[in-house]
């Protein structure tokens, strides 16, 4: 076993201390060390965005960065923009829409919408598509998670 | 009936779990004292095994053990061949981990278990492997010349050639007064799901018992296997069915590590647990469609189509895979597709590769054989001086000739015929959606430095293979109801169209069936999985043979307690009702009646493509304007979730039409190891794509009169954009031969042109 750094960081609201490996991805410490395994690991290059947490309100692929850089962060997860007693408005549009099949990039297009909603609520259909352009999704060709998107828009205005 | 849940568009269950993060697949499962597994693969794609050494692995931190073949008393096992299983290519199917021969890039030749994956990767540069190296065979025309075999005891790299015969094409060409002769191409694609493979496995000593997480797909299938490989019965090995992030025709196939994974929680007597990476995943998972068909088409002067001639070469990789067969033969069977072709002379051929091997992805066989002849109708339409919708309005099979008897294959004698539809109608429709009379005026104008092209094709998709699937419903303690099934989830929605289905069937609320279970081995007697656009089809008439049972049995339970006769009983909801009296569902918890539905014959939905589209002339880049799918599906149980899998296979059809190329060197190395290299549809390139789902013949071979429907937006893909791109560029020559039609392809075309322009 390498040597282990302790990190502490926050996710979804709560603080937690780690004790891993460096070299420990912050995607695998989510799943692996604190079980939230709503975060999935599709490519592990960067490509795929299945990955995607927000970082302190970004979005950012947690295959890409290590956990120990998370120290002193805000992290929130798919499971942290969820509830048991319903589906969000975002969620509820994906639903209405048909937005998601096998469910296994899902995560990352909640994450990644949410802060693209979240930073620009007004944004149009092509604003949409390119920031979702970063996230794979094999099942649905994208023109329901683009309309679930859409739809989801005035969830998030002021 | 009472209930109309068949029909509607109706949200889905799984989604609850999905939109939360809830789901759990494979690697979201945990158990104490796992071990993790990582697999050293070969580098060299063709060459003789000196030796093997993994002592120094053994001494790196966290590692339990290394197993490699010589683990294995006799040999590693073979995977043996799922769907046509001929004697002769018992010869080239796969040993569970390489023995005395590397044959491609990606072949498992250790399998390292130790406490992390990280660990069991380090230990990866540890292990000695000596290798000396043949001849690699690149591809189909390497491979005929039999220079360099891969397998030494047959002599040959053919494994196969599928014959696919209808009429006597020889004489109706002899006489025909026009003929057209091309060479074609596909690329090499796969049906890359988003979550990689995995398994794990725990063997129970004490109770014999080995259970396999992970199962998709074919879990009742795969459980034989590995009980013929591994030695146990099969009442002693479960397999469990997680959430599949996907699936197109290529997870959950047998693969070597569905051996390696089991063997080595049998051989360490602890859990272990495998979880493929994205880069071993695009070198260890079946590949696709890469075929080249040398066509010949013989027409009368009107355009009808008298004749198909012709032979198609598959570059089968290293192995015959479970399901490897499959493209090949389908090609050389469909290639006629919704037309109507009297004589048809198709010899298939299938070469051994030094290559990932073959497997099935979503349409085999059908995207390849659209492409061939879709393509050679627009080239024949133009040299003909006819219309090329007209040509296809010519050909195109009539609700009355249904059934329609298609081309026999050899040596398997596979009979079949269409079931039933009006073909012309779905083009019609589709050309009407497009706005025919006025796009068609832009064919090959250029307007903004851009030429505009408009593809239009027909295609036909199989569905509901056969022989049998299994259905059971049994009362919960709490008064509602349990469906179980042998059919397997990829992702598609089953849980909410079985239950759609079986509320329609009982006449209950939608929510009286409170879990939809399927996949895995212990939930029903039988079961035969989800592949061939089957689920549906077969396992929702299971649901409804299942829901006669039970209402049956249930009415005979209930007669007992209400005093009455059983036809007088009816269930109501959450009670039985009969002779004025009424006892609770619940009371008969436990109460189970399982179903079945047999079939020998198989769905043939059908439909057309028309697509507008750009072409930049300066980068080769190709924009779509407007994209409209048109299919008919017999019977649509949930329109959300079909038009789903139309629009969903339609991006990976235009993946394959214009991105999707898995690349080799002349050394058998991967040129496109990762997704920057392999380029899969993003939500920036296709957003203008329509979809129309019609359900106007209903297949007359099932009780739901549903048809096979997750394959209609890929079949035609590639044909439609190539048609398209050649429409748009007529006015310069340029026919599109191969696919992807890639900025680099078409931009090489229209030098090509250019230079016969100038000549």
């Amino acid at each position: 076993m390498g040597w282990r750094m302790t990190t502490k960081f926050e996710v979804n609201g709560k603080p937690v201390s780690v004790n891993v490996e460096p070299r420990m991805t912050l995607a695998d410490c989510l799943r692996h060390e604190l079980r939230l395994t709503g975060t999935h690991v599709g490519c592990e290059h960067g490509v795929c965005g299945a990955c995607t947490v927000l970082v302190d309100g970004e979005a950012v692929r947690a295959c890409l960065m290590l956990a120990v850089q998370a120290e002193g962060a805000k992290v929130v997860t798919v499971e942290g923009l969820s509830n048991d007693a319903d589906l969000t408005p975002l969620q509820k549009s994906f639903r209405k829409h048909h937005a998601l099949q096998c469910g296994f990039c899902t995560p990352g297009f909640i994450t990644t919408a949410h802060a693209l909603l979240t930073e620009e609520p007004d944004c149009d259909a092509d604003r949409v598509r390119e920031v979702l352009s970063g996230n794979i999704c094999r099942c649905t060709g994208y023109i329901g998670i683009v309309e679930a998107v859409l739809d989801a828009r005035a969830a998030y205005k002021k | 009936m009472k209930n109309t849940f068949i029909g509607q568009p109706m949200e889905r269950r799984e989604d609850l779990r999905f939109l939360r993060g809830r789901g759990e697949y494979v690697d979201d499962v945990a158990l104490p004292g796992l071990l993790h597994a990582a697999i050293l693969r070969s580098s060299v794609a063709h060459g003789k095994i000196k030796s093997i050494d993994t002592s120094a692995a053994l001494k790196r931190p966290g590692v339990h053990t290394v197993i490699t073949a010589a683990d294995m008393p006799g040999g590693p096992p073979i995977v043996p061949m799922r769907l046509q299983p001929l004697p002769e290519f018992k010869p080239f199917e796969q040993p569970a981990i390489a023995h005395e021969k590397v044959r491609y890039v990606g072949e498992p030749i250790a399998v390292v278990l130790a406490a992390t994956a990280a660990q069991a990767e380090d230990a990866f540069d540890a292990i000695e492997v000596e290798i000396e190296e043949l001849p690699a065979v690149a591809d189909w025309t390497v491979a005929q010349r039999n220079n360099s075999v891969l397998f030494d005891k047959q002599g040959t790299n053919r494994s196969m050639v599928f014959e696919s015969r209808k009429g006597d094409a020889d004489a109706a060409f002899a006489s025909a007064p026009y003929v057209r002769k091309e060479r074609l191409r596909t690329g090499r694609h796969y049906g890359l799901t988003m979550e990689p493979r995995g398994v794990m496995a725990t063997w129970d000593a004490a109770k014999g018992m080995l259970t396999i997480y992970g199962a998709a797909k074919v879990p009742f299938f795969n459980r034989r296997i590995l009980s013929a490989q591994i030695g146990l019965p099969v009442e002693q090995i479960e397999m469990i069915e997680n959430d599949v992030g996907g699936g197109y025709g290529a997870r959950g196939e047998f693969y070597p590590e569905d051996f390696l994974i089991p063997f080595a929680a049998r051989h360490t007597g602890r859990p272990v647990k495998w979880i493929e990476d994205r880069r071993e995943n695009l070198i260890a998972m079946n590949h696709a469609r890469e075929e080249e068909a040398i066509l010949e088409v013989a027409c009368a002067r009107d355009g009808t189509i008298l004749a198909i001639r012709g032979e198609v070469h598959t570059d089968m990789g290293a192995y015959m895979r479970t399901n490897g067969a499959v493209g090949a033969r389908n090609v050389s069977q469909f290639m006629a597709g919704p037309y109507r072709v009297p004589h048809v002379k198709i010899d298939s051929s299938l070469w051994m590769t030094n290559k990932t091997p073959v497997g099935t992805y979503r349409g085999p066989g059908r995207f390849e054989a659209n492409f061939f002849l879709e393509r050679m109708i627009d080239m024949i339409a133009e040299e003909l001086r006819i219309d090329r919708i007209d040509m296809r309005r010519r050909n195109l099979i009539t609700a009355k000739e249904q059934p329609y008897p298609i081309a026999t294959v050899q040596p398997t004698n596979a009979v079949d015929e269409y079931d039933s539809g009006h073909y012309p109608e779905t083009l019609e429709r589709a050309l009407q959606e497009i706005d025919w009379p006025r796009v068609s005026k832009l064919q090959g104008k250029l307007v903004d430095g851009k030429y505009h092209g408009i593809g239009v094709v027909c295609f036909i998709e199989g569905g509901a293979a056969g022989p049998k699937e299994t259905a059971r419903l049994e009362v919960n303690g709490d008064g509602t109801i349990s469906l179980y099934l042998g059919t397997s989830s990829v992702g598609q929605g089953v849980e909410t169209i079985f239950a759609q289905i079986a509320a329609d069937a009982l006449e209950v609320s939608i929510e009286r069936i409170r879990h939809v279970h399927h996949g895995s081995t212990a939930y029903v007697s039988d079961g035969y999985g989800a592949y061939h656009s089957r689920s549906t089809v077969m396992g929702g008439s299971a649901v409804l043979d299942a829901a006669n049972n039970f209402l049956a049995a249930l009415r005979e339970a209930g007669a007992k307690r209400l005093g009455c006769d059983a036809n007088a009983v009816t269930l109501d909801e959450d009670k039985l009702t009969g002779g004025g009296k009424s006892v609770p569902l619940r009371e008969f918890a436990g109460l189970t009646q399982e179903g079945v539905f047999l079939n020998k014959k198989h769905t043939y939905s059908y439909g057309s493509h028309v697509a507008h589209i750009t072409v930049d002339p300066k980068l080769g880049r190709i924009e779509i304007i407007d994209y409209v799918v048109v299919q008919d599906v017999g019977r649509a149980i949930n329109p959300l979730t079909v038009k789903g899998q139309m629009i969903g296979s339609l991006v990976q059809g235009l993946g394959g039409a214009v991105l999707e190329d898995l690349k080799y060197d002349e050394n058998g190395q991967i040129l496109t190891g990762s997704l920057a290299d392999y380029l899969l549809p993003l939500a920036s390139d296709f957003p203008n794509l329509r979809g129309v789902v019609l359900d106007k013949y209903p297949s007359p071979i099932n009780p739901l009169g549903a048809k096979g429907a997750g394959e209609g937006g890929i079949i035609a893909a590639g044909g439609c954009m190539a048609n398209a791109v050649a429409n748009a560029l007529s006015s310069l020559g340029v026919q599109p031969r191969q696919l992807p039609l890639s900025p680099a392809y078409i931009w090489e075309l229209l030098q090509q042109a250019g230079r016969k322009a100038a000549e």
